[in-house]
């Protein structure tokens, strides 16, 4: 039991993290209707640019570890939505009106040359950092000496997701731009004809959901310790698992069905095989997309002549 | 005129300024800070000012050269006047590659007997034209997105490779097995997904080949695992082997042995594989199958209502594909004589449908030409490895911008109507059909 509930707290933290980039796949999907296959490596640059500013905060001295940990964070969702915006510019706007592969071709395209980017410029070995926030507290100590923990950037990582999260569904909700999101959601030629920017609002779009794969990159790094070029591909894929399971275009289905996945993979780890749990959750998505197109909470998908 | 539709040069040098500026920050720490970590495991960081400058200046530069290309070039859609030689010379030239390139492939063992480098190059090529052929049919013909085509490519290797190492199976009786192995994963993938489209698609499909490749890694005990499978027998001249000894090919006609000869079977030996897949698609194109195929990937609803049979049709095209990645990857292995998991990734996967993409999805001889500069486009990276893949994405975005329909953008149907016929009102409400 003691054992259950360790995993149940770590299979969350790791949820947390892929619903923060499953978040920037079912946004996307539902405004533009592609999958964006770069968001993951955005993921990956959101981890090595909080890892470059946290390296050069140190080396000049800053010790107060609160005020690192917020400049990391607002440095490394500044650029990466930088990363986001550029990427679509460049990849994804020109296709805007061509037929339907040519924008997933062109983001697979992308995600070569991000990870590649990431390889040239910091090189192929895994960037190891020491343990930045340490300590945590003891829920209970089991019979067999079994302890469950809840280590301090557990919390933080969760604490982080769910502000976000509330900001993020405020956003969405009660102002300007989270209003032009939902109409060009609906039908953006009918949006533009009623004075909303779509090029702009769908460039927000892929800006927010960046920032928040950058969140999601800088707290990978701090709840693993490490970064490496290679590392957006798997848990791109996953992240979009959790979209998919949630029910793509739905928020609260993203975090929910990155939870899960979190929780499936975690669970799966450590009741059957480690080498497998990749291979898990692939067979989710596919199990998934069988029996529940539309996801845990998604619309179902009227198709139109 | 001119000067109305040209902006200005201040507008160019904003433009580029802006676009510096973006590098700038995009840049400032992913190439202006190299991190390594050092020998105790402590990570260090050293600043790179210079490159970082350099990027900068080649954004702006780059971004200068651009907008002054699309002035000159002109405003998208602009209908260009091309002289009617030139168009019937171009038309003659098309009509002539196919058999010129069929011949000069026929004739490279003979040109470059000595140059082994050529051969081998030769034999790459003529494998991912193969491949590149399978998943056209998938892609080209049906329309379904597969992004785990290396899958089945892993499927045949793998058939092979342990049929013929635990077993003792010739290569001949293995080729065939491995193909219909192929097949039957190819209907398996293919029941779940026939229900999902576009995008979803891609994406089960992604997932299904790394599905195949983490198995391939993790069951050690059928797949060895990370070291793969090595000593798989070379193929034989229908039981002939192509070795030195008394039975060999060499000895039996009475000539020199010479590894080379081994290189030349090999290379005959794809090049008859490609050509089966090249005909077998281009007879099933004529078949209501294929005909359907066709149909599907212009408009499935349209399809259904129509009354074609959506999901015979999608795994039959599944399993076709399939089944050629396989053959393609019994081949590899017997190639190779050594396989693992490392050659079956995602990357195989991308370059093969960029290959289909890049041909124009549904041209044969487009898919050749794309194989043809892809792999020879890599060969001439070889040096530069780590750039290879940058370069490869790079060319895989401008080419979807540049050209979305592929080099050989062609999608004309294989039926359509000589003439318009004009029917009688009673039969069309509107009047003319």
């Amino acid at each position: 039991m003691d054992y259950f509930a360790q995993q149940l707290i770590n299979g969350l933290v790791l949820g947390s993290i892929y619903g923060l980039i499953a978040i920037g796949y079912t946004m996307v999907y539902g405004i533009v209707g592609m999958i964006n296959f770069a968001h993951g490596d955005i993921f990956m640059i959101g981890g090595f640019i909080a890892l470059i500013t946290f390296l050069i905060l140190v080396s000049f001295g800053l010790t107060a570890i609160p005020l690192i940990l917020l400049i990391v964070l607002l440095v490394s969702m500044a650029i990466t939505a930088l990363y986001g915006w550029t990427v679509e510019r460049i990849a994804y706007r020109p296709l805007r009106h061509s037929f339907r592969l040519a924008p997933m071709l062109s983001a697979i395209g992308m995600s070569f040359v991000l990870t590649n980017y990431s390889q040239v410029a910091q090189g192929a070995r895994v960037k190891p950092v020491p343990p930045i926030i340490t300590g945590g507290y003891t829920l209970h100590e089991g019979a067999g000496g079994f302890v469950v923990q809840l280590s301090n950037i557990q919390i933080i990582v969760v604490i982080t997701t769910v502000v976000l999260l509330a900001l993020f569904t405020w956003l969405v909700s009660s102002t300007r731009l989270g209003r032009d999101m939902r109409a060009c959601e609906q039908d953006q030629t009918m949006a533009s004809l009623l004075g909303v920017d779509v090029d702009r609002t769908i460039s927000m779009t892929f800006v927010i959901g960046a920032a928040l794969a950058a969140v999601a990159g800088m707290m990978y790094l701090l709840y693993y310790g490490l970064v490496d070029f290679f590392m957006g591909f798997v848990a791109g894929i996953k992240a979009f698992t959790a979209a998919v399971l949630g029910g793509i275009g739905s928020l609260p289905g993203a975090m929910l069905g990155g939870l899960l996945i979190g929780l499936i993979e975690t669970l799966w780890s450590a009741y059957f095989s480690v080498e497998y749990k990749d291979v898990a959750a692939f067979s989710i998505l596919i199990v998934v997309l069988i029996f529940l197109p539309t996801g845990l909470l998604g619309r179902p998908e009227v198709e139109k002549v | 005129m001119q000067t109305s539709r040209a902006p200005g040069v201040a507008f160019i040098f904003k433009k580029a300024l802006i676009s510096a500026l973006v590098a700038l920050v995009l840049f400032s720490l992913m190439i202006g800070v190299r991190t390594e970590a050092g020998s105790d495991g402590q990570l260090t960081y050293w600043t790179r000012f210079g490159d970082l400058a350099m990027m900068v200046a080649t954004v702006f530069g780059g971004s200068i050269i651009v907008e002054l290309l699309r002035q000159w070039w002109g405003p998208v859609g602009t209908v260009r006047v091309v002289p009617a030689q030139v168009t019937s010379a171009l038309s003659l030239a098309g009509r002539l590659v196919a058999p010129v390139l069929l011949i000069f492939t026929f004739l490279v063992p003979v040109i470059f007997y000595n140059e082994r480098y050529i051969l081998d190059l030769g034999i790459l090529v003529l494998t991912y034209v193969m491949l590149g052929w399978g998943l056209n049919v998938v892609v080209g013909l049906a329309g379904l997105l597969d992004l785990g085509y290396v899958a089945f490519y892993a499927v045949g290797a793998y058939s092979y490779a342990l049929l013929a190492t635990n077993f003792g199976l010739s290569f001949w009786i293995c080729l065939p097995l491995a193909g219909i192995l192929a097949a039957f994963w190819g209907v398996l993938l293919g029941f779940p997904v026939l229900r999902l489209r576009g995008d979803y698609l891609a994406i089960v499909t992604l997932a299904f080949g790394e599905i195949i490749r983490l198995v391939l890694l993790n069951w050690q005990s059928v797949t060895g695992g990370p070291n793969g499978v090595s000593g798989i027998p070379r193929p034989t001249m229908f039981g002939i082997p192509l070795s030195p000894g008394d039975d060999g090919l060499a000895a039996k006609l009475g000539i020199e042995f010479s590894p080379t000869h081994r290189i030349v079977f090999l290379f005959y030996l794809i090049l008859a594989l490609a050509l089966l897949t090249n005909w077998v698609t281009i007879r099933l194109r004529r078949l209501p199958i294929g005909r359907a195929w066709e149909a599907l990937r212009e408009d499935e609803v349209a399809c259904r209502a129509l009354g074609i049979n959506t999901t015979t049709t999608k795994l039959t095209a599944f399993a076709t594909g399939a089944m050629f990645g396989g053959l393609a990857g019994a081949f590899f292995a017997t190639r190779q004589g050594f396989i693992s998991p490392e050659s079956f990734t995602f990357h195989e996967s991308a370059l093969v449908l960029a290959i289909v993409v890049l041909g124009g999805m549904g041209s044969q001889l487009g898919v050749a030409l794309a194989a043809l500069a892809m792999i020879g486009g890599f060969e001439l990276f070889r040096g530069l490895d780590q750039y290879r893949m940058l370069v490869f994405g790079m060319a895989m975005v401008l080419l979807m911008i540049w050209r979305p329909r592929g080099l050989i953008g062609h999608r004309a149907p294989t039926v359509f109507l000589e003439r318009n016929q004009a029917i009688s009102s009673d039969l069309v409400k509107e009047g003319h059909g």
